[in-house]
């Protein structure tokens, strides 16, 4: 094998356990990535994904702690003896969170901070700047501070700081977690140039799998610690997670399995046929009593956030909220709730304008799950924050922890709340915003960075809610999750509601928010896997 | 501009200004500082922060005849308020609290006041001139992960006073209303875990991406750069020691302190040959540069040239009250100190602004 055949990245026998941990985080990883490959890495949370991210530039165990056995190769440099920084410029890493991760103020800085540590000439650092610029198509935001930039934008310069130090390889875990669909698009056609034109080798990690695995040249499964390694048709057949066109293919049998919604759409002829026609879905008629609300206005400064929007909740419902980044959904939440601030309008909750209550007694109208919802805890336990949140509702001892048993099972009470896992989280949040019962709850983006089973979980805790009565409310980018969980569709943009209906007919009508399964049925309303399965009446192949 | 340059000329015309309590003068050196900084200073955020500066110095001024009011010692003929003495305790014999105000003695801490100001001022305009993140840019290799720490720290308040912010938020809809020391407790936790977790993800980023890496360094080579540090450091302080003990002998002043300001020089350089590290799109030193920092240190030379010279000019006459001098040599020094205003090329227009309007307004509308 000659020299420049090796592949970029080289596994051999690796296993790494983490300090005070019994069983490893990865055993006995063989992998072999390719020059100019873009592997997707899946697996649920905690199986050690971040760990094999991690491995690649050193920053696992160098930085981590932890040990590590076995050999890891990277550009033919061990990772046991060369620290991240060694490895700089050959590899390049973006994580989750962009603004995390810049060290600089201004775009340009930011670009040329990496090259400047390397110690390469200013002209070269000049001219591969200018390069970036174009690469990423952010030539026209050179001076502009990170701050100020949209979420895709500030994703797209964190990939060009990278870019200019021409590595061979470049990590990204959960680039476009944060991202709504479109600006993730963005992203994901940047990196798919990357891939294309400068044969970089991509290794990315996503949850979303849907978004990226028609870009992929092969797919990195990891089940607690192992890893299977193969081209993307055929591990989706057996993976643990996957998106719902996949989990269409394999319910109808299809073969080879489809990966995009064109493939599946050509697969799916006899299956439309055998749909026919579908009834148009039924609206659950409206009950009194929920949220409404009137002409709220809500203001940053100069900046209309919101403008002027009306909007009833009904009880019973799950209603989403979408839109772009920045379009006032948090801030139509939060003046709901009462506690953000509200420029102008009413919401009366039964009469009662959550706005003029007290915080104690508003939680118990109207709940709401922030987008952080970490802010909420600050004991040192799980059990801890239960108490607490019995104490503050005034019900009886154990009432949240029982909620908590009843939304994610298992969650250890004495488990620090910072080293749950983000769905474990948000299931302690919710059930302490539940402790107090409210009638009307608010959810901003609860989907972020869960996983496929941790969201399916999610959508039986709100369905279990409304099913009691309850109002609930929340907003998302995920349009695979409205499809499963929602009722209702609303869709703002530049502070105002645009679209408002049924979830089927919102979503359908428009390319951007319609899933996968929609897609590839059109023109019959399904969205989801189930509901096609209940309309063909044929259980599971 | 390098940002050397303005910090060289802000320098000298501090030291010129240290050297004199002459009202005039001082009036004419503020009137010099605020006449540059008005004609080169950026749009920038930072060159708006010399009307702060301007107002601490008035402060400083207020503070200064306060105090003197209170406790200064108030000699002189003519009497202005006349305020009641109070007796201090045996323990604290020496201070005088009030009594009668005179002249004489609230002119001379009046001018006092003004000295310090102006050298504020000074301070101010080399800031509101010189971008302060260009200035760190511009520091020897040696120093660049110092200035690295100090953007870093910089930038940290922001996010701290941000995430404070909203974990306050979190915390009213978990119903807590409360206020004072638990709120502080119940909002410090999440606030400082928080921190503490962006620190870290900044950490990994900044060494994932090469910051802190060095070249091959010899052992030798990094005892030489020690010693010279040391050496220079040493030599600092004997010698600002000398230069302050008028009793110590001639040669332990000055000439020591040249000699740690060099050695220090050379430990610098010669840490800084061992980093790999380059700048983008450095600064250049070019002739308006010079000129600069030459009107500076030309400024500085006229005020002790003054002090020779023409000692009695450097302060107003106030036993009895006299019309203040003008001390030629330094007024044509501040007046030398000017030519920056005219000589150096004008500072571009920021697309920053810009840019940073049109973008907030692309998100408020549609983003």
């Amino acid at each position: 094998m000659s020299w420049a055949s090796a592949p970029t990245v080289l596994f051999e026998d690796v296993t790494i356990t983490y300090d005070g941990n019994d069983s490893p985080a990865l055993a006995h990883v063989d992998l072999s990535i390719e020059e100019g490959e873009l592997a997707l890495v899946v697996g649920r949370t905690g199986s050690g994904k971040s760990t094999l991210l991690g491995a690649i530039n050193g920053l696992v165990p160098h930085f981590t702690g932890g040990h590590l056995r076995g050999r890891v190769l990277v550009a033919g440099r061990d990772i046991a003896t060369h620290r991240p920084r060694d490895l700089a410029d050959v590899v390049g890493v973006v994580g989750q969170d962009p603004l995390a991760g810049f060290v600089t103020e201004t775009v340009e800085a930011e670009l040329a901070y990496g090259m400047e540590q390397l110690g390469l000439p200013p002209e070269t650092m000049r001219r591969r700047v200018e390069e970036v610029l174009d690469v990423m198509d952010i030539a026209d935001l050179r001076d502009a501070p990170l701050r100020d930039l949209s979420g895709g934008q500030q994703q797209r310069v964190a990939i060009g700081a990278v870019l200019t130090q021409h590595p061979q390889v470049i990590v990204l875990d959960e680039p476009t977690s944060a991202l709504d669909p479109t600006a993730a698009e963005d992203v994901l056609a940047a990196i798919s140039r990357l891939v294309h034109d400068l044969s970089t080798t991509v290794i990315v990690a996503e949850h979303r799998i849907e978004r990226v695995i028609h870009h992929a040249d092969s797919v990195i499964h990891v089940v607690d610690g192992r890893v299977e390694h193969g081209p993307p048709a055929q591990m989706m057949v057996t993976s643990s997670v996957a998106p719902p066109v996949v989990e269409l293919g394999r319910w109808a049998g299809w073969s080879p399995l489809p990966l995009s919604v064109r493939d599946a759409r050509r697969a799916a002829g006899p299956l439309r046929r055998e749909i026919g026609e579908v009834p148009p879905p039924t609206v659950p008629p409206g009950q009194p009593g929920g949220l409404e609300a009137k002409g709220v206005s809500v203001r940053h400064g100069r900046l209309v956030a919101v403008d002027d929007v009306d909007l009833t909740l009904r009880p019973g419902t799950i209603s989403a909220l979408m839109g772009r980044n920045g379009a006032g959904k948090s801030s139509l939440m939060w003046a709901l709730q009462g506690s953000g601030q509200r420029a102008a309008g009413s919401v009366s909750v039964d009469g009662a304008d959550p706005a003029e209550l007290g915080p104690a007694v508003r939680r118990t109208v109207v709940g709401l799950v922030p987008q952080t919802p970490g802010d909420l805890l600050y004991l040192e336990t799980v059990g801890g924050e239960c108490e607490r949140a019995d104490v503050d509702a005034d019900v009886s001892a154990g009432t949240c922890a029982a909620l908590l048993q009843e939304i994610a099972p298992g969650v250890p009470a004495d488990r620090h709340p910072r080293d749950l896992s983000e769905g474990q989280r948000l299931a302690l949040v919710l059930a302490i915003q539940l402790t107090a019962d409210p009638p009307v709850l608010l959810l901003d983006e609860p989907t972020r960075g869960l996983d496929y089973t941790a969201k399916s979980a999610l959508t039986r805790a709100l369905r279990a809610l409304v099913e009691r009565g309850r109002t609930v409310l929340l907003s998302t980018h995920d349009v695979e999750f409205v499809a499963e969980a929602a009722d209702r569709v609303v869709v703002m943009a530049d502070g105002e509601v645009i679209a408002d209906g049924p979830t089927a007919d919102v979503v359908t009508s428009s390319p951007a928010f319609a899933p996968q399964v929609a897609k590839v049925l059109a023109p019959a309303p399904l969205l989801t896997v189930a509901a096609v399965r209940a309309a063909v009446g044929r259980p599971t192949a | 501009m390098h940002p050397g340059a303005w910090w060289l000329w802000a320098i000298g015309l501090a030291v010129a200004v240290s050297q004199t309590t002459n009202p005039l003068v001082l009036l004419l050196a503020a009137a010099a500082v605020t006449f540059v900084v008005m004609a080169r200073r950026s749009d920038s955020p930072w060159a708006r922060a010399f009307t702060l500066y301007a107002v601490l110095g008035g402060f400083i001024i207020a503070l200064r005849l306060v105090l003197h009011v209170l406790v200064g010692l108030k000699w002189g003929e003519v009497l202005l308020l006349p305020l009641p003495e109070i007796d201090l305790p045996s323990w604290a014999a020496g201070i005088n609290l009030l009594g009668d105000l005179r002249l004489e003695g609230l002119l001379a801490a009046l001018f006092e006041g003004m000295r310090l100001a102006a050298m504020i001022l000074c301070v101010g305009a080399a800031n509101a001139l010189a971008d302060p993140k260009r200035l760190l840019a511009a520091l020897p290799g040696a120093l660049q992960e110092i200035g690295t720490a100090i953007v870093v720290a910089i930038s940290v308040a922001p996010q701290l006073a941000e995430s404070a912010r909203r974990v306050h938020r979190a915390r009213l809809l978990r119903g807590d209303g409360a206020r004072g020391l638990r709120a502080v407790a119940r909002v410090a936790m999440p606030v400082l875990e928080d921190t503490l977790e962006r620190s870290m993800a900044l950490a990994a980023s900044m060494d994932s991406r090469g910051y802190g890496r060095r070249g091959e360094t010899s052992p030798a080579r990094h005892r030489t750069t020690g010693a010279l540090t040391l050496g220079g450091l040493l030599g600092m302080a004997v010698g600002s020691y000398g230069i302050l003990d008028t009793s110590s002998p001639e040669w332990v002043g000055l000439p020591l302190l040249l000699l740690g300001v060099l050695l220090g020089a050379l430990g610098l350089a010669s840490g800084s040959s061992a980093v790999s590290r380059t700048t983008y799109r450095p600064s250049p030193w070019r002739l308006p540069e010079t000129i600069t920092a030459l009107c500076g240190v030309l400024a500085a030379l006229a005020a002790f040239a003054s002090a020779h010279w023409e000692p009695s000019t450097l302060t107003m006459p106030l036993s009895p009250i006299g019309p203040p001098p003008l001390p030629w040599l330094l007024t044509l020094g501040l007046l030398v100190a000017i030519l920056p205003a005219v000589l150096t090329p004008a500072p571009p227009l920021t697309r920053e602004r810009d840019r940073a309007r049109r973008i907030t307004t692309t998100e408020g509308s549609h983003p």
